[in-house]
């Protein structure tokens, strides 16, 4: 197994390699949020927050954090030079116009088709999509960041999703501290897989079918 | 010339119990937050929330709820606040979750005089349910009604007598559009300042929507 802390960083440091220089990218809570500290040199990218907000920089420093100037977790954040204020119907038709070049998203369950289950488990946790439907619908790819297997060791990447979808839209690329998988119309396909696992353990902890890309490599960590 | 700026006061004996409110904000930022204390100050209850979110338990619209004064709130998210999920649990708060691009988009539908949307947002889950359906060149879409209110409580920045605004950074989000969607648009703003002195590029909101003006603490 791998331990929690080092998955994260695994995690979003895999991720921080999918962006081209000048993407605009919308970074959800949790582990996704980590992947704005993990950019290659060279790679500038524009954070787009949900509430109203393009360029934005990091948590400022303890005593400017200004009560006007949040992130879609409520959490002070900063502007870069260059950076733009607009209302919710401007932000979500940047995201729902198709103009985000990607977002990554946690997720609670992915299935083998691609389909996404990240918003609620009825009877048990019902915090409301936000904009997650939205993003998912809309961003020209949708990144999937996660952990393998969920606190009780549990498969994330199911055969058929049975908690509620948040787009019909496919993901286009899952990545967890084990593995990087595609999604092509045939289903999951393993590109990537962790030098501390191997093939056979990976499918040990997925509960879905995959295909294995015959260019298939070890994750650069 | 109508006067706009109204006293605290004023503003609540305005409201009426069961009234329908849009409120600004986006997790408290942006949230008149003055409006809601003053309401509170009343007895008065009864009302349906259209907003992004019921922020935090003690903090503005989640105020409201902990008080017990909504009976349905509209919103894209309650996840930070545990109490609105109480009561949506205990059955005494009926909660509706709407995508939050898709709860924009029908207030900005609402005001600016069209009957609704069609978005691809929800297809294929259980958003989609009971809701009519379009193709439009060969893409399915949701039909969406537009959403308007009694009242808007909004907060903004600057305004000028004549109820111009400008907003103070992500305090914006649901402030602009939600000031055309209401029969009452009520503005507390932080600053007021005469008739010319807001440059006509800074103003984000015009006063042809804004009918009432509260000021607030720093005025």
């Amino acid at each position: 197994m791998i331990a929690e802390d080092k998955a994260k960083g695994y995690i979003a440091r895999r991720v921080a390699k999918e962006f081209k220089d000048g993407d605009v990218v919308n970074l959800g809570i949790g582990i996704p949020t980590l992947v704005a500290n993990c950019l290659p040199p060279g790679i500038q990218i524009f954070l787009h927050s949900e509430n109203g907000l393009l360029g934005m920089g990091p948590i400022p420093p303890e005593g400017y954090e200004h009560p006007n100037i949040r992130n879609a977790g409520s959490s002070s954040v900063s502007f870069l030079p260059g950076g733009a204020i607009f209302d919710s119907a401007v932000s979500f038709g940047l995201i729902r116009g198709g103009h985000l070049d990607a977002t990554v998203l946690g997720a609670l369950e992915v299935d083998e088709k691609g389909h996404l289950a990240n918003w609620m488990v009825p009877g048990k946790m019902i915090p409301g999509m936000g904009g997650a439907m939205d993003l998912v619908t809309g961003a020209k790819r949708v990144i999937v960041a996660m952990t393998h297997v969920n606190k009780n060791g549990s498969p994330k990447i199911v055969k058929t999703c049975l908690l509620p979808l948040t787009s019909i839209r496919k993901v286009d690329l899952i990545v967890t501290e084990y593995a990087v998988f595609r999604v092509e119309d045939t289903g999951l396909v393993l590109i990537e897989y962790s030098e501390e696992s191997s093939v056979e353990e990976i499918k040990g902890l997925t509960a879905a079918h995959f295909d294995i890309d015959p260019r298939l490599k070890t994750i650069e960590r | 010339m109508k006067k706009k700026l109204i006293t605290l006061h004023e503003f609540s004996e305005r409201i009426p119990s069961g009234a329908t409110l849009l409120i600004g904000g986006f997790l408290g930022d942006g949230t008149p937050d003055l409006l809601i204390d003053e309401i509170l100050k009343t007895d008065k209850g009864g009302f349906t929330v259209i907003a992004n979110d019921t922020a935090f338990p003690d903090q503005g619209i989640g105020k409201l709820i902990s008080q017990k004064r909504v009976k349905k709130a509209i919103v894209s998210h309650i996840g930070t606040n545990p109490e609105t999920q109480k009561q949506m649990i205990e059955g005494s708060l009926i909660v509706e979750l709407i995508p939050q691009g898709t709860l924009a988009e029908r207030i900005r539908a609402g005001g600016f005089g069209l009957g609704g949307i069609l978005t691809p947002t929800g297809i294929g889950t259980i958003v989609e349910n009971g809701k009519p359906k379009l193709h439009i060149d060969g893409k399915e879409y949701l039909v969406e009604s537009a959403i308007k209110a009694d009242f808007a409580l909004l907060k903004a920045k600057k305004a000028d007598f004549y109820g111009n605004l400008t907003f103070a950074y992500t305090a914006r989000n649901f402030n602009t559009f939600m000031a055309f969607a209401a029969n009452c648009t009520i503005a507390e703003i932080d600053e007021l300042v005469p008739i010319g002195g807001l440059n006509p590029e800074e103003v984000v909101v015009p006063h042809a929507v804004v009918d009432c003006l509260i000021r607030g603490n720093r005025s």
